[in-house]
């Protein structure tokens, strides 16, 4: 009886057989999906490949300077200039485009459904086990799925990137809305505010630097895909890392992999920044 | 006055069921009791009150005694469990959604003890508050929150975060934003309890002085005796969810209804609740000028008193004369209008006690109340003034005020 009794319970065989009949039925809908994101991300990219080098470095200094302080955005534009003598200027800048879209996206979706789970007990339920299976599920398995139903190349490694950077933005939101000021809330009822006056007025702004610590997480975890997602295609500073990984080349996969990092200090502070701004005037004043 | 608000047999409980506790609560099983067997909360039960319009209406009570949970039943924060409470006659708790909103934005407005402010906005936007939810144009809005901010004293404010504020400037803000929506029925759920006691005793009085000016219907929350007699027309007192007595402030003092209540009175500065008319005795051994020394005599002789009141004949009092004076007048031939002497101290029925007292001291004779013509409503003694400062001799008070 040491050995584990020859049943088998085909859990992974559902699961492929459900991706290919999704995969040949909902075709249109993919498509849809694709045109949408690819050209999202193509737009972004030509449009950041065509400000000039020394313009996005100021602009750079100057988000630094405004969210942190001088030290910080001098310090962002260095980062940035290093890139360009790395010579991965065009990689960076799709890297970037790719990050931006994956978590613009995240928002789009993360934002509601964090309301949502915030105001229903069922749904937050539901969610949390999802949750914890987006984010510790090992992301090469959805890579895999994710390629069935689109071609090679940015936007399954958008999708496999929102799939791993949604759960902290939904989370935070929750937890925001949920932390409001119990007389705060009571306040705003005894007003006679509607649902929609009381989440727009009141709980959003109220959680809105907790929402804004759960862009910061989502924004870096997007990043962190950066390489991930250059298996299933993706272009970029991941790209240039997975290359410099096949040709043993440790020059490149440094420079290409402390571009990264330049790149998650600079997201990470403006965000950072951005969110310590909004908390100022709401310190302990519940 | 006309009744504004009636609460009746409202209880409130907390939990999944809570309808079905009820008739265990009813059968008189303690609180403890119940929470242990069943998970649910008594907050409050079968309370009844009515509440005038214009009267300041406090509910008194120790933490937990439910009296948070009853005043968020009047504005529906909390659905009442069962019970009605009727507003200008209408019973709101089975209000609708838009009713209710119509309610709250209207009618009903709230202070909060922790003040409840919107951290992210302004002094100015957080008092127009609830007005903007009406839908009230900007210029409108921005115009009477300016004037609400001026009536509790933060004009310059303005453009102000709260947290930039100061406890009491923020729950003044607290105050002008719940004015702003001009309620007919102001709630205050202990308001100046966070404050610290020299800020609180001035928003008291500033509250006093609002309240003369805009005479709402304010319900008041206190763990305070002596805020509570002091601003409240009227107090309940609440212990274990349950309304143990409701009455104006010396109705409580003078006849507590519990020995509940007389525990949480007894420290408390009787002299500065009661009042001359509280403590005086109904005037004896006075005289009439028109009768004369004989009978003044008579009088003091009936009374076993060293001196008599002398009124003229619509009972206002004119002077004082003791047997000495009246002795020697009636030997020297003299009238009771020469020998009196016209130096009595008198005192208005609504002075307090802690006024009194010097008069008492100072005085040799009793001291006259009289209303504003001079027309006499009582006389104290100094065994009054001292009686009523000590609450176990309540009885013998009475007795000796129907004299």
């Amino acid at each position: 009886m040491t050995e584990f009794p020859n049943v088998r319970i085909p859990i992974g065989d559902v699961v492929e057989n459900f991706i290919d009949f999704l995969a040949m039925n909902f075709d249109a809908f993919f498509d849809f999906i694709f045109v949408i994101s690819s050209s999202m991300i193509k737009g972004l990219e030509a449009g950041l490949l065509a400000i000039p080098w020394w313009i996005f470095i100021i602009i750079i200094f100057l988000l630094g300077w405004y969210f942190t302080n001088l030290y910080g955005g001098l310090l962002f534009g260095a980062f940035i200039f290093l890139i360009g003598t790395f010579d991965l200027w065009p990689e960076t800048m799709t890297t970037i485009s790719i990050v931006l879209i994956s978590v613009i996206l995240s928002l789009v979706i993360g934002i509601p459904l964090g309301v949502g789970t915030a105001f229903s007990k069922t749904l937050s339920t539901v969610m949390r086990p999802v949750l914890d299976a987006m984010q510790t599920m090992p992301s090469f398995v959805y890579l895999i799925p994710v390629i069935f139903f689109f071609p090679l190349g940015n936007v399954p490694a958008v999708i496999a990137t929102i799939i791993y950077a949604l759960p902290p933005v939904i989370r935070l939101t929750e937890l925001g809305i949920r932390n409001v000021d119990k007389e705060v809330v009571e306040s705003a009822q005894s007003f006679g505010s509607s649902t929609s006056q009381m989440l727009m007025k009141v709980q959003l702004p109220q959680a809105l630097p907790t929402i804004m610590a759960g862009v910061n997480q989502t924004t870096m975890m997007a990043l962190s895909m950066a390489v991930v997602g250059s298996m299933v295609g993706a272009q970029g500073l991941g790209e240039r890392v997975l290359y410099a990984i096949n040709r043993i080349d440790i020059s490149l996969g440094f420079e290409a992999g402390i571009s990264i990092v330049f790149l998650a200090i600079i997201i990470d502070r403006i965000t950072g920044g951005i969110a310590n701004r909004l908390q100022k005037h709401r310190r302990d004043a519940a | 006055m006309t009744v504004k608000l009636k609460v009746e047999n409202v209880s409130k409980i907390f939990g999944p069921r809570p309808k079905k506790v009820i008739p265990m609560v009813e059968k008189g099983v303690p609180k403890d009791e119940i929470l242990a067997k069943t998970g649910h909360t008594v907050g409050v039960y079968n309370a009844s009150m009515e509440i005038m319009e214009g009267e300041t209406f406090v509910i008194m009570g120790l933490s937990g005694s439910g009296k948070s949970t009853l005043i968020r039943c009047l504005n529906l924060l909390n659905k009442p469990t069962s019970g009605a409470i009727y507003v200008d006659g209408e019973n709101v708790v089975g209000y609708n959604k838009n009713q209710l909103k119509y309610f709250r934005q209207k009618k009903i407005a709230m202070v909060f003890q922790h003040f409840g402010l919107f951290s992210h906005r302004t002094v100015l936007e957080n008092i127009e508050y609830g007005l903007e939810i009406r839908g009230m144009s900007k210029a409108e809005r921005r115009e009477i929150a300016g004037k609400h901010l001026e009536t509790v004293g933060l004009k310059g404010y303005e453009n102000q975060y709260p947290d930039e504020l100061s406890g009491g400037m923020r729950q003044r803000v607290g105050i002008a934003r719940a004015l702003a929506n001009d309620p007919d029925i102001l709630l205050m759920d202990e308001p100046f309890s966070a404050l610290d006691p020299l800020i609180r005793r001035e928003m008291q009085l500033e509250l006093l002085d609002i309240q003369n000016k805009l005479q709402k219907t304010i319900i008041f929350i206190t763990h305070d005796v002596n805020e509570a007699f002091k601003i409240g027309d009227r107090v309940a007192v609440m212990k274990d969810g349950k309304v143990e007595q409701v009455g104006t402030p010396e109705e409580i003092l003078e006849k507590p209804a519990s020995n509940y209540i007389s525990e949480f009175i007894r420290d408390i500065d009787r002299s500065k609740i009661l009042q001359a008319e509280h403590i005086m005795s109904k005037p004896y051994g006075l005289v009439s000028l028109k009768d004369g020394l004989n009978v003044a005599i008579q009088v003091m002789r009936e009374n076993g008193i060293s001196s008599a009141f002398v009124t003229d004949r619509k009972r206002q009092i004119q002077g004082i004369v003791t047997v000495d004076q009246a002795i020697n007048g009636l030997k020297e031939k003299k009238t009771l209008q020469e020998v009196m002497s016209t130096e009595v101290k008198t005192v208005r029925p609504d002075e307090y006690v802690q006024d009194i007292i010097p008069f008492v001291l100072d005085s040799k004779y009793p001291i006259v109340v009289t209303d504003e013509d001079r027309t006499i409503k009582g006389i104290i003694l100094r065994v009054h003034v001292l009686a009523s400062l000590i609450s176990e001799s309540t009885d013998e008070q009475n007795e000796t005020q129907k004299l």
